[in-house]
Parts: C-alpha cells; sequence; structure tokens
C-alpha cells in the first residue's frame, strides 16, 4: 500500500493497565500525514491514556505501537508547572527545541498570544496558557501533533479560530494530529476518522458512520448523533447571508 | 598577607561555586534538597573508606554517594515505601555506618570537625586539581543534557511525548549530584554541602526573571558566600563552611529585601 509511508504512528491492539485496572484495551488506530484523526469518548474512557501510548510516554503497554517520526508537538490536557521555576512564554517556547525568535513570534501571533511573550508563565490565565501550548506545538512544525483538549478554557470566539488554525496548520504543515476533544460540532467538521472510546474502540470511522453507529448513540445519546448528521448535513450546500442556497 | 593555604582555599571555593551554582537551580527546581543531604550524609561513610583504604577521598565519597543514589533508585522501585522515608532510611543508616567504621579507625587521626564542617588548612594542590577538572567535567555533562533535564522538570510527559529522553538526563543528573559532593565535601563539609546548593539559587529565584539569569545570580550568589565566607572565616578564625553558609544566608536575606521593593512597585 503506497499510503503506508505516509503513517506517522500506529497503535496495533494496544492496551494499558495500571493497578491491575485496564484504563484502555485493544485500541487499534494510525495516524497519516495530513489527516486528523479525532478520539472521542465520555470521561475515563482512555482518550488521554490511548493519546500517551501513541507518543510512548507509556512504556509497558499491551500490543504495540510504532512510531515513525521524531518530530512530535504534544498539548497535555493537564499540564502542572512547577513555579519555583522562573519561566517566562519565550523560555517555554524553547523547552523541547531551540528556535528562532522569527519561529516563535509566528507561532505566538497564531494563537492570537504575542503580547504575552515576556510574561511569566504562571501570571497566565487558564485560556491564555492554553493558546501558548498550541503556540509551543506548532513553533516546532511537527510531523506529528498530539492535541489533548487544546482549546479547553479558551473563549467562545477563540476556540472556533483555534479549530480552524489546527486544520490549516494541518493541510499546511501536512502534519498529522491525534485529536482528543468533547467538542462534537467543531471537530466533525475538520476530521477525517473518527475513534470513539470507551475503555476500548467501540467504533471508529469516518464522522457520518460514527454518528449512524448503533454503540455511539447509545454512548452519546440520540441527540450527538444528529449534530453529527446535520453537520454532514451543512457540506453539501450554503446558507448565504441572502437567504439563499448555494450548492457546494 | 594571604598564606598559600588560603588562597588555595579560595581558588577551591571559587571552583566549587562556579558548579554548586548551576547544579543548585535544579536542586531547587527539582525538590532534590533533601537528596541532596542523603548523598552527603553517606560522604561519611565514602571518607571513612578512603582512610582505611589510603584512597583518594573525592573519588571514595563520588563512588559512596552513586550507590546510595543507585540503591535509592531501586528501593522507590521495589518497595511501597514513601520517597522521603526511603531517603532519611538511606541518609541516618550511611551517616551511622559511617561514624561506625570511625569507631573501628581510633589508630587513625581524624578531624571529624573538619569533616563535617570543611576546613580550609586541608585544601591541597591535589585537591584544587579535582576540584577544577571535576567541576570543568560537571558543567560540560550538565550543559550536555540541559535540554532535557530542563524540559522534564518544567514538564515530564511533554519532554518524553517530545522525544528528549528524561529517564537518561535525570539518571545522568543523579551522579552529577554524588560528583559535586565529592569535589567539594573537603571546603564546605558535609553536613552544610546541600547549603551551598540550595541558599545561593533560593537567593537567586527571589531576583530573576529567567532560568538563565537564575543560573548565573545562583554562581555570583556562590562566589560572593565564598569570598565572604573565606575572608571572615579567616579573620573569626571560624570553620569554613559555616561561615560561607552563613555568608549566603546574609545574600539570601538581601535578596528578600528586593522582593519587597518589587511588590511595592507592583501595588
Amino acid at each position: 500500500m503506497s499510503s503506508d509511508q505516509n503513517i506517522l504512528v500506529k497503535l496495533n491492539k494496544a492496551g494499558f493497565s495500571l493497578n491491575n485496572k485496564w484504563l484502555v484495551r485493544g485500541v487499534s488506530l494510525q495516524v497519516e500525514k495530513g489527516k486528523i484523526v479525532t478520539l472521542i469518548g465520555p470521561n475515563g474512557s482512555g482518550k488521554s491514556t490511548t493519546a500517551k501510548i501513541a507518543l510512548g510516554i507509556y512504556k509497558k503497554i499491551d500490543g504495540s505501537v510504532e512510531k515513525y517520526t521524531n518530530k512530535v508537538g504534544y498539548v497535555p490536557q493537564k499540564i502542572s508547572i512547577d513555579w519555583t521555576l522562573p519561566l517566562r512564554v519565550n523560555d517555554f517556547m524553547v523547552l523541547t527545541e531551540s528556535l528562532d525568535k522569527e519561529t516563535i513570534d509566528e507561532a505566538l501571533s497564531l494563537t492570537g498570544v504575542i503580547h504575552l511573550k515576556d510574561k511569566n508563565l504562571g501570571d497566565l490565565s487558564g485560556g491564555e496558557f492554553q493558546r501558548v501550548l498550541l503556540a509551543r506545538a506548532i513553533s516546532k512544525k511537527p510531523e506529528l501533533l498530539v492535541l489533548d483538549e487544546p482549546v479547553q478554557g479558551v473563549d467562545f470566539t477563540g476556540e472556533i479560530a483555534l479549530y480552524e488554525l489546527i486544520k490549516k496548520i494541518s493541510d499546511e504543515l501536512n502534519c498529522g494530529i491525534l485529536l482528543i476533544s468533547h467538542d462534537l460540532h467543531t471537530v466533525m467538521s475538520a476530521t477525517d476518522h473518527v475513534v470513539c472510546l470507551n475503555g476500548h474502540v467501540c467504533c471508529s470511522g469516518s464522522p457520518m458512520d460514527v454518528a449512524k453507529n448503533n454503540e455511539y448513540k447509545a454512548l452519546f445519546g440520540e441527540q450527538a448523533s444528529q449534530i453529527l448528521s446535520r453537520y454532514e448535513h451543512r457540506h453539501d450546500h450554503i446558507h448565504t447571508s441572502e437567504g439563499e442556497i448555494k450548492k457546494n | 598577607m594571604l598564606d598559600d593555604f588560603f588562597i588555595r582555599a579560595l581558588i577551591a571555593g571559587i571552583g566549587v561555586a562556579i558548579v554548586t551554582g548551576p547544579l543548585g537551580c535544579f536542586v531547587v527546581w527539582r525538590r532534590l534538597s533533601y537528596f541532596g543531604d542523603t548523598l552527603a550524609h553517606s560522604a561519611l561513610l565514602g571518607v571513612t573508606l578512603a582512610y582505611s583504604m589510603e584512597f583518594n577521598i573525592a573519588f571514595s565519597v563520588f563512588i559512596i554517594s552513586s550507590l546510595i543514589a543507585l540503591t535509592l533508585i531501586q528501593l522507590q522501585k521495589r518497595t511501597n515505601l514513601p520517597g522521603d522515608a526511603l531517603l532519611g532510611l538511606l541518609a541516618h543508616s550511611s551517616l551511622a555506618v559511617g561514624l561506625v567504621v570511625i569507631g573501628f579507625l581510633s589508630f587513625i587521626r581524624f578531624d571529624i570537625m573538619g569533616l563535617l564542617f570543611g576546613d580550609i588548612l586541608a585544601v591541597t594542590v591535589d585537591d584544587l586539581l579535582i576540584i577544577w577538572i571535576g567541576g570543568a567535567l560537571i558543567l560540560l555533562i550538565l550543559k550536555l543534557i540541559w535540554k532535557p533535564l530542563f524540559a522534564s522538570t518544567v514538564n515530564y510527559e511533554l519532554a518524553e511525548a517530545e522525544g528528549l529522553n528524561p529517564d537518561r538526563a535525570k539518571a545522568i543528573f543523579t551522579i552529577l549530584m554524588a560528583a559535586i559532593i565529592a569535589i567539594s565535601i573537603k571546603m564546605v563539609g558535609l553536613l552544610l554541602i546541600t547549603g551551598m546548593l540550595i541558599i545561593p539559587a533560593a537567593m537567586a529565584r527571589n531576583i530573576s526573571s529567567s532560568p538563565q539569569k537564575m543560573v548565573i545570580y545562583s554562581i555570583i550568589g556562590g562566589l560572593l558566600s565564598v569570598i565572604l565566607g573565606l575572608f571572615s572565616s579567616l579573620e573569626f578564625n571560624t570553620a569554613s563552611g559555616p561561615s560561607i553558609i552563613a555568608a549566603s544566608l546574609f545574600l539570601f536575606i538581601l535578596s528578600l529585601l528586593n522582593i519587597k521593593q518589587s511588590i511595592k512597585l507592583k501595588n
């Protein structure tokens, strides 16, 4: 298969257990260049665990992970930074890779936080910090981006803009993205492949396939399913401001 | 005029301060002060072994402290005891064993005060070589592992996810800690080495806004402490270690005044 060269990371029946309890098991998925794979599922369904397996943070795993790139950008869901460190945004940007000033400024501008460059990391609000995290992850122009709820705590308009940015980055850098999100509306619009987790893969496929899936409906309810169908419906035409309907 | 022994002590102290500056920052950032204490306590055992086998003190301390550090890592993996209990266990048992061994070595004249609190009279030209060559090696290795070590200090998972191998950096840093204790034991004494690591770094934290600045201020603070401390040690005939640490405490208090000022400015 020619698409094999495009695979960035591949999980084969991967699982991870802690204290004799499976956090997630039997997950098979792959992220390819230029594709966005989204993990959805209820709390505790193993989304973050799956991301950490893919990243190689968890080492004693069941199954296997094949990672074909070392250029990785990661936005973790939770990050605890010790404030005994005097750390400015600028220092944080070059944490795992040295970057020149233009690259740093560009990334910070894209996520709208260039004005915070010299601020202490501890003085940022939750949403501001989230934007800095995203800027750091994209600034190193990674081949694989792993975004674990990257817009949590970001204001509503910012959320939409950041998701658009993520989509744009995926196209421009041709990088693969493994995305975790709760926001079905926004996520589904840009996603190529959805994996629905609940301790295991309960279903996966294109957003439309997943929306139709009965297990998905059981997990998220009928309404969530409609969100996706409605989105799909929106895909083939545009409502213009004049009230006309335009075919795509 | 300054005596030869004093100039040796000064050169030794300056060498030690340049190395403890950056290492001390990591000790503060990674909350390793009690770990440093444990290694320092175990150093007594290293010293006694060096005396009994007529071996170089710095090498012997380095080997024993490294062994203690490795033992700690193994114990952490194999027991359910909390880290501080394990540190206490290793610190006090190695100190106790060291003292017992001293008891057996009654035939050797032993300056235990010098051992615990440092003795500037004891610094030889060989010690200077060990401090400066050893110190240069420590700094070189620290520079090589700086990125993964610093990144994992900020956030372990980010460092691991983005391929920096933080576990290796941490293991190397542990060895560097053993090494700095080994080369500075004669100057500062084993009870006060952790103070030499922590206090200048803590002082630096109070007045710095970035990690690089904190490292630089920490080195400067250490240098001033050594110079001030050694001159007062000469003047008042006090032990070198406590004099240096007291000087660093003085600098730390000065840095607190700076904080007060900056808080006033903010309001």
